[in-house]
């Protein structure tokens, strides 16, 4: 087997992703497909660490783990404090700076 | 005997196999979350692909992070996940209606493009199909291996990433501390809304639901003078949950009623 064929299938993950991030307006989904995002680099990132046989590529990884977790707890701190002000998980219904 | 299943797991035919059953079924799970209406759904099929990433982890040599994987990803994350779609949109299916028009369309082009150009260079590119491998790399064993990275050459970095995390984490307590936005609604409150709220209908609250022979619960409407159901008497997460129950169930036969 070819190994790019984990290269193909990380840029799918992403693509699919991408599309969630655009396309779908639960914060919480949007959100979920961040972490998609995230998941498919770090498929690349281990993928190219066994190309180049060294382990820099995982320990890249690993930091993209740490920063992905961090992220979660925040932004799920942010839609909860949103959904308590205003009743709503809606991406479309935060248009704050508008008013 | 677990070297021995590695050693089996790292010849190029297992590996094909391993990748053709669970590379679909990503990918399959991917689309999944992207298309289901409802969150919760979402979350379970993203936990089924991150599950089997950890798979593809560990057999491209990368065992921490294959349990680094299921333990943060699966574990943590995505109860994180479920845990916040408990408690805050149990009933939030997404409205499928666009509010920037061509959006859909738009994106969806867009990111097809982005995915085109990612694939159509990892096919052009010289490097990434043949591979070094990781034996050499590994051979003090891999978790000995990355915390030699780790606390060697990339220590500063693990550093700044600790004082990340206790951010966040102070960032998160911040956040999540309920300060009182609104002034708390008391009793007084609510009956001067009910009162502005323009109809007179539902000055007195709105009305308990039914109470039959048959059935005295939340999940039967009650009935109004012309024997129609009362929308307003039951709970609006039961209606969204589809847990009611129609009161016609207990509608009595026309020969029952002479009998009586």
């Amino acid at each position: 087997m070819d190994i790019s064929n984990y290269l193909y299938l990380s840029a799918i993950l992403f693509t699919i992703g991408a599309v969630g991030v655009t396309v779908r307006r639960n914060a919480i989904v949007v959100f979920m497909c961040v972490e998609l995002m995230l998941n498919a680099t770090n498929l690349a990132f281990v993928t190219f660490s066994r190309i180049h046989g060294n382990l820099a590529g995982q320990v890249a990884s690993f930091f993209t783990m740490v920063v992905a977790a961090c992220e979660v707890v925040v932004g799920l701190a942010i839609i909860v404090t949103i959904f308590r002000s205003r009743r709503s998980a809606s991406v479309d219904d935060a248009s704050l700076l508008k008013r | 005997m677990l070297n021995l299943a590695l050693e089996v797991g790292r010849t190029q035919t297992p590996e094909a196999i391993l990748f053709w059953i669970l590379g679909p079924i990503a990918v399959l799970c991917a689309l999944g979350m992207l298309i289901s209406a409802k969150a919760v759904h979402s979350a379970l099929l993203l936990a089924w692909v991150m599950i089997t990433l950890a798979i593809f982890y560990i057999a491209q040599d990368a065992l921490f992070l294959g349990i680094v994987q299921v333990v943060v990803y699966t574990g943590a994350v995505m109860m994180l996940f479920l845990f916040i779609l408990m408690l805050v949109v149990v009933d939030s299916a997404d409205s499928l209606v666009e509010t920037i028009k061509g959006q859909r369309t738009t994106s969806i082009v867009a990111a097809v493009g982005v995915g085109g150009l990612l694939t159509s260079l990892i096919g052009r590119a010289t490097i990434g199909h043949t591979e070094v491998g990781l034996a050499l790399a590994n051979v003090n064993g891999n978790v000995q291996g990355l915390a030699e990275e780790l606390f060697t050459k990339y220590v500063w970095a693990f550093e700044v990433v600790s004082a990340l995390l206790i951010t966040a984490a102070l960032g998160a307590m911040v956040l999540a501390q309920s300060q009182n936005i609104k002034s708390r609604t008391a009793q007084r409150d609510r009956s001067i809304a009910r009162f502005r709220s323009g109809s007179l209908a539902e000055t007195a609250g709105l009305p308990s639901s039914g109470v039959y022979a048959r059935h005295n619960a939340v999940d039967v409407p009650a009935l109004l003078p012309d024997g129609s159901a009362a929308p307003t008497s039951i709970s609006r997460t039961l209606e969204a949950r589809g847990d009611i129950i129609k009161s016609d169930v207990f509608e009595l036969e026309a020969s029952e009623v002479e009998e009586n």
